[in-house]
C-alpha cells in the first residue's frame, strides 16, 4: 500500500520508518509547515533524521500531501478535543476521495464518531484506529472478531502515566508530586502532565471503546471523568493493609463512560505495574479475556497503525 | 470447571467453587450457611430472630452472639450457622427480613456482600463519624472496620479505609450514595471496581 502520512512526531515518524518491513511504501510525510512528497516513495531516513535535527521534514507543502497518489492516509497529528480539528478535515478529506485512513489521533474518533462514520459510508475508502486504544494492545480488533454486539464492557488501565505514578507511590511511599517530578525526569510523564493525570486521556480512550460497543453516542462530555491528582500515599497504604491498590481505571459500556482511581485486588489482572496497560473485555458467551502490553511509544503506536494498514488490503 | 455454574439461581445445585461461607454437602442434601444479623438489644429478641429458621424447615447448628460487640448503630451482630436443603435458604432468609431482622451477610453469595473503599480529603474535619453513620443508615450498610491515615495530623488531608457488609446486589446503590455523601463533604471516594472478573 502507499502511505500519506500526517504528523511527524513520535507515531509518525515510527510508521514511516517501520513501512518497509510491512511491505509498505510511503509516498508523503508531513510536519505542521512542511511536507514532502514523493510518488514512488520518499527517502524515509533522510525525511526521519532531518526532523530528528529538529528541521522541518521536507519543502514541499503540508496541502501536496493530498494531492498525491496514495491507497492510506495516516492520521497522526495531535490529538485535540471538540471539534478534533486539524485531524477531522483530514479524514474528510481523504475519504472524500475514496481513500482508506488510519488513525492514531484519538480526536476524531471520540469526539465526532457519527460524523466520521457517515462520511465513511458515503466512501469507497473505509476508517480504522487500532492504534488510538491501547498502542501495541490489540483491543478493536479483539472486539471486532468477537462482534461488538458480543461485548457487554471494557474496563482497564489505558494510561500508562498515571499507573506508572500510582505503581510508584504504592512502592516508594512517597507523594503525587514527588512522584510526578521523577516520571517527567525519566521522559514518562510529559512536561504538562494534565490529561493523563486528570484522567482525559484515558477517558478519550473509553469513549472510543463506547462509540464501538454502541456504534456512536459517546464524546468526552458524556464520560465521568477523575483523575489522580487527589489521591495521597497514605490512601495507597491503606488499599495494601487490604490487599488492594488504587489504579486508574476507565470503564465502557453501552450505558456510558467512567474513568477514576479505583481499588483493585493487589495481585488481580488490573493491577498491572509501571506503564503497562490492560484491558479486560467481557463478553456474553465467553466470560472475559484480558490483553496487557505497552500501550504508548512511537514503534508500539505504529505497530498498530501498521497492522491497520494490512487489515484494509 | 466451577466458572460455568456460577450463574446457577435456582440454588438446587450449588457449586461447592462458588460458595464460600457454605461447605459440607451432606448426605441428606442439606448444605450448612452462616448468616449474619443485627439484633436490637432487647430481650426475647434472638428468639424471636431465630424462629424463622425452624419455621422454613432449617436447622440450627450454633449462634455466634457477640454483646460485646456493638456496631455502629448500636445493633449486636450475631453470626448464626444452620443447615437446610438449598431450596429452602431462600425462603429462610426472606423469613428473616420479613420478621424485621436486619440481615447483614448470608452465607451465599447472592445474600451477602462486603465492599471496601477508601475515602480521601479533610476527613476529622468534616466530622467522620457523621459521615460514618450517614454511610450507615442511608445505605443500610454496617461499618465493619474503619483504619484511619493522617500522615500530616488530623487537620491536614487524610485517608480512611472503610470495609462495610450490604445487602448483596446493592453495591451499585450503596457506591452510588456513598458517592454523593463524598462530594457533599468535599471526599475523594475512591471504589472498588465492581463488576468483571476483578481477582
Ligand atoms: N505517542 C504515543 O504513544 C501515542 C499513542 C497513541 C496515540 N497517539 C496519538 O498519535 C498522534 C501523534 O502522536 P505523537 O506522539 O507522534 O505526537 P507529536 O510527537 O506531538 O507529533 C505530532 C506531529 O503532528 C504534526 N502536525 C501538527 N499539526 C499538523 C498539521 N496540521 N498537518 C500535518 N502535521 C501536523 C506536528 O508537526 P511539528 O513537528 O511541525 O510540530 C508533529 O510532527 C496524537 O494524536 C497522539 O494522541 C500517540
Amino acid at each position: 500500500m502507499k502511505l500519506a502520512i500526517l504528523g511527524a512526531g513520535d507515531v509518525g515518524r515510527s510508521v514511516a520508518t517501520l513501512s518497509g518491513d510491512y511491505g509498505h511504501e510511503v509516498v508523503a510525510l508531513a510536519d505542521s509547515s512542511s511536507a514532502t512528497v514523493d510518488p514512488d516513495g520518499i527517502a524515509v531516513d533522510d525525511a526521519v533524521s532531518r526532523k530528528e535535527r529538529g528541521e522541518v521534514v521536507g519543502t514541499a507543502a503540508p496541502e501536496d500531501v493530498f494531492e498525491t497518489e496514495y491507497d492510506v492516509l495516516v492520521e497522526a497529528t495531535p490529538t485535540t478535543l471538540d471539534d478534533a480539528e486539524p485531524g477531522f478535515s483530514h479524514v474528510t478529506r481523504a475519504l472524500e476521495a475514496d481513500r482508506h485512513v488510519v488513525l492514531a489521533n484519538k480526536g476524531p474518533v471520540a469526539e465526532r464518531y457519527e460524523e466520521l462514520r457517515s462520511l465513511e459510508a458515503e466512501s469507497a475508502g473505509s476508517i480504522r484506529f487500532e492504534a488510538t486504544v491501547g498502542g501495541a494492545i490489540p483491543v478493536l480488533s479483539t472486539i471486532e472478531d468477537c462482534t461488538p454486539q458480543a461485548v457487554t464492557a471494557v474496563r482497564g488501565v489505558l494510561n500508562g502515566t498515571a499507573n506508572f505514578i500510582l505503581t510508584r507511590m504504592a512502592a516508594e511511599g512517597l507523594d503525587y508530586e514527588h512522584v510526578l517530578a521523577e516520571a517527567q525526569d525519566l521522559g514518562v510523564a510529559e512536561a504538562d502532565p494534565t490529561f493523563d493525570v486528570d484522567g482525559t486521556d484515558a477517558a478519550l480512550k473509553f469513549v472510543i471503546l463506547a462509540n464501538v460497543l454502541n456504534d456512536g453516542g459517546f464524546s468526552l462530555s458524556d464520560a465521568t471523568v477523575e483523575g489522580i491528582q487527589d489521591i495521597p500515599g497514605s490512601a495507597l497504604d491503606l488499599a495494601a493493609e487490604d490487599g488492594r491498590t488504587i489504579r486508574l481505571i476507565g470503564e465502557a459500556t453501552r450505558d456510558g463512560v467512567r474513568v477514576g482511581p479505583r481499588l483493585v485486588p493487589e495481585n488481580g489482572a488490573l493491577a498491572v505495574t509501571g506503564t503497562r496497560n490492560i484491558v479486560q473485555i467481557e463478553t456474553r458467551h465467553a466470560g472475559s479475556l484480558h490483553s496487557s502490553g505497552r500501550g504508548a511509544g512511537g514503534p508500539e503506536t505504529a505497530t498498530a497503525v501498521l497492522s491497520d494498514v494490512g487489515r484494509l488490503e | 470447571m466451577g466458572d460455568e455454574y456460577a450463574d446457577d439461581r435456582t440454588g438446587t445445585a450449588p457449586d461447592s467453587e462458588v460458595n464460600t461461607e457454605s461447605d459440607a454437602e451432606t448426605d441428606g442434601g442439606v448444605r450448612a450457611y452462616t448468616v449474619r444479623l443485627e439484633l436490637v438489644d432487647e430481650p426475647g429478641e434472638l428468639l424471636r430472630a431465630l424462629a424463622p429458621i425452624a419455621d422454613n424447615g432449617g436447622n440450627l447448628l450454633s449462634i455466634h452472639h457477640e454483646r460485646g460487640n456493638i456496631t455502629p448503630r448500636g445493633h449486636i451482630p450475631v453470626e448464626v450457622d444452620f443447615e437446610s436443603p438449598p431450596e429452602r435458604f431462600d425462603d429462610i432468609v426472606d423469613g428473616l427480613r420479613e420478621a424485621g431482622v436486619n440481615v447483614i451477610q448470608a452465607g451465599e453469595e447472592h445474600y451477602g456482600e462486603e465492599i471496601s473503599v477508601v475515602l480521601v480529603g479533610h476527613l476529622v474535619e468534616n466530622d467522620l463519624s457523621d459521615t460514618l453513620s450517614r454511610i450507615e443508615s442511608e445505605i443500610d450498610a454496617a461499618v465493619l472496620d474503619l483504619s484511619l491515615a493522617a500522615p500530616q495530623g488530623t487537620e491536614s488531608v487524610s485517608s480512611a479505609r472503610l470495609r462495610l457488609a450490604i445487602d448483596s446486589g446493592r453495591s451499585s446503590q450503596a457506591l452510588e450514595a456513598i458517592r454523593s455523601i463524598g462530594s457533599e463533604k468535599e471526599l475523594t471516594v475512591v471504589e472498588p471496581l465492581v463488576g468483571g472478573e476483578t481477582a
